[in-house]
């Protein structure tokens, strides 16, 4: 009795185990979205507080003007503008005025941006002057700290080392060249 | 002769023990790096490309709002919605909405609340304005406009 039993074998058939966990690992690389986290990011302006009002005084030349009407048709600096992609050089050539032009900026941190929309601009052509826009102050940015636009925008700020990059690039208390992009509150005139 | 018959001695067999422990690694890195949806979108999206993108630090921080064309346009009309959460809200409910998010972080974090707009491409700036200055009211001005890397093909 006692032999005949020790014959049978205690094992778990362990074969098809392959099988379960390939079931298993379809069924995650199928319901798998790799959450894409990426954009523009903007901060808006504190809310103003009425108790201090305080009037300032921008010089026509640091101002640099977007603007979209519902026909989602450009403006820039006055002049129709049919290619939007053109936005990022001529904001470079504002900010950094190589040629001292009456112009442009009188000094890069000196210059904004102000950009406007209607309500009725579509939410696409917005993100595509914004992208522009931002794209000029990176490439800036990235020239000063001597690596490419790419590589500065990925910067990890928890690294000290790559901060210091990120700082050589914006600049640091007064030569901080800060983002000046001022999104204005949409027009609500249509046309 | 004599030679050939050795070889075919050997056993051919590749061992395939150690298959399903090969298999378990690869579900336990998919079943950890799966994020499941958590909320059904209700409303049409879609996310416009550009190139200057920013990766977002902390996930844990974000809250997410979608605005576009609701997806049933027989019962919610063709009027671009904002939806959070499961469910269409109006632009200003979010001062609520805002205070409900940050009540979800510990109290040092509360000020570092990113907002991540989700918007389609069609939407117009009348809405996504609308929420910016409510949400700009609610002291939630860290924002982030979910947007694709746009690639060469995407120029021509």
């Amino acid at each position: 009795m006692a032999r005949g039993k020790s014959r049978q074998s205690a094992e778990v058939n362990a074969g098809s185990m392959a099988d379960i966990a390939f079931l298993l690992l379809i069924f995650f690389l199928v319901t798998t979205t790799i959450a894409s986290d990426k954009g523009l990011t903007i901060t808006l302006p504190p809310e103003p507080d009425d108790a201090e009002k305080v009037d300032v005084v921008i010089k026509e030349r640091n101002l640099f003007k977007v603007a979209i009407n519902s026909n989602d048709d450009l403006l820039v600096e006055g002049e129709r503008l049919d290619d939007f992609m053109e936005i990022k050089e001529m904001l470079v050539e504002h900010i950094l005025n190589p040629t001292k032009s009456e112009k442009f900026a009188e000094a890069p941190k000196e210059a904004i941006v102000s950009f406007k929309t209607d309500r009725g601009t579509s939410y696409e052509m917005y993100i595509n002057v914004l992208d522009q826009l931002q794209g000029a102050y990176y490439e800036i940015y990235a020239e000063r700290a001597g690596i490419s636009v790419e590589e500065y925008r990925t910067l990890d700020l928890g690294n000290p080392r790559e901060k210091a990059l990120y700082n050589k690039g914006k600049g640091e208390g007064e030569n901080e060249l800060p983002m000046a992009i001022s999104i204005a509150e949409p027009t609500n005139v249509g046309g | 002769m004599s030679k050939f018959k050795k070889k075919t001695n050997t056993s051919q067999d590749i061992p395939t023990s150690a298959l399903p422990d090969i298999i378990f690694m690869l579900l336990f890195f998919f079943m950890v790096t799966t994020v499941l949806r958590e909320t059904d979108i209700l409303v049409e999206q879609n996310i416009p490309k550009a190139e200057q993108l920013k990766k977002l630090e902390r996930k844990s921080l974000v809250s997410y709002l979608y605005i576009g064309e609701p997806k049933n346009p027989e019962k919610f009309g063709t009027e671009a919605k904002l939806q959070a959460n499961d469910v269409f809200i109006e632009p200003q409910d979010l001062l609520l909405w805002v205070s409900k998010e940050k009540d979800k972080l510990s109290e040092a974090e509360r000020d570092k609340i990113t907002i991540a707009l989700k918007v389609d491409s069609d939407a117009k700036m009348g809405i996504v304005s609308d929420v910016q200055q409510k949400l700009r009211k609610a002291n939630a001005r860290k924002l982030m406009y979910n947007v694709l890397k746009r690639t060469d093909k995407d120029l021509l």
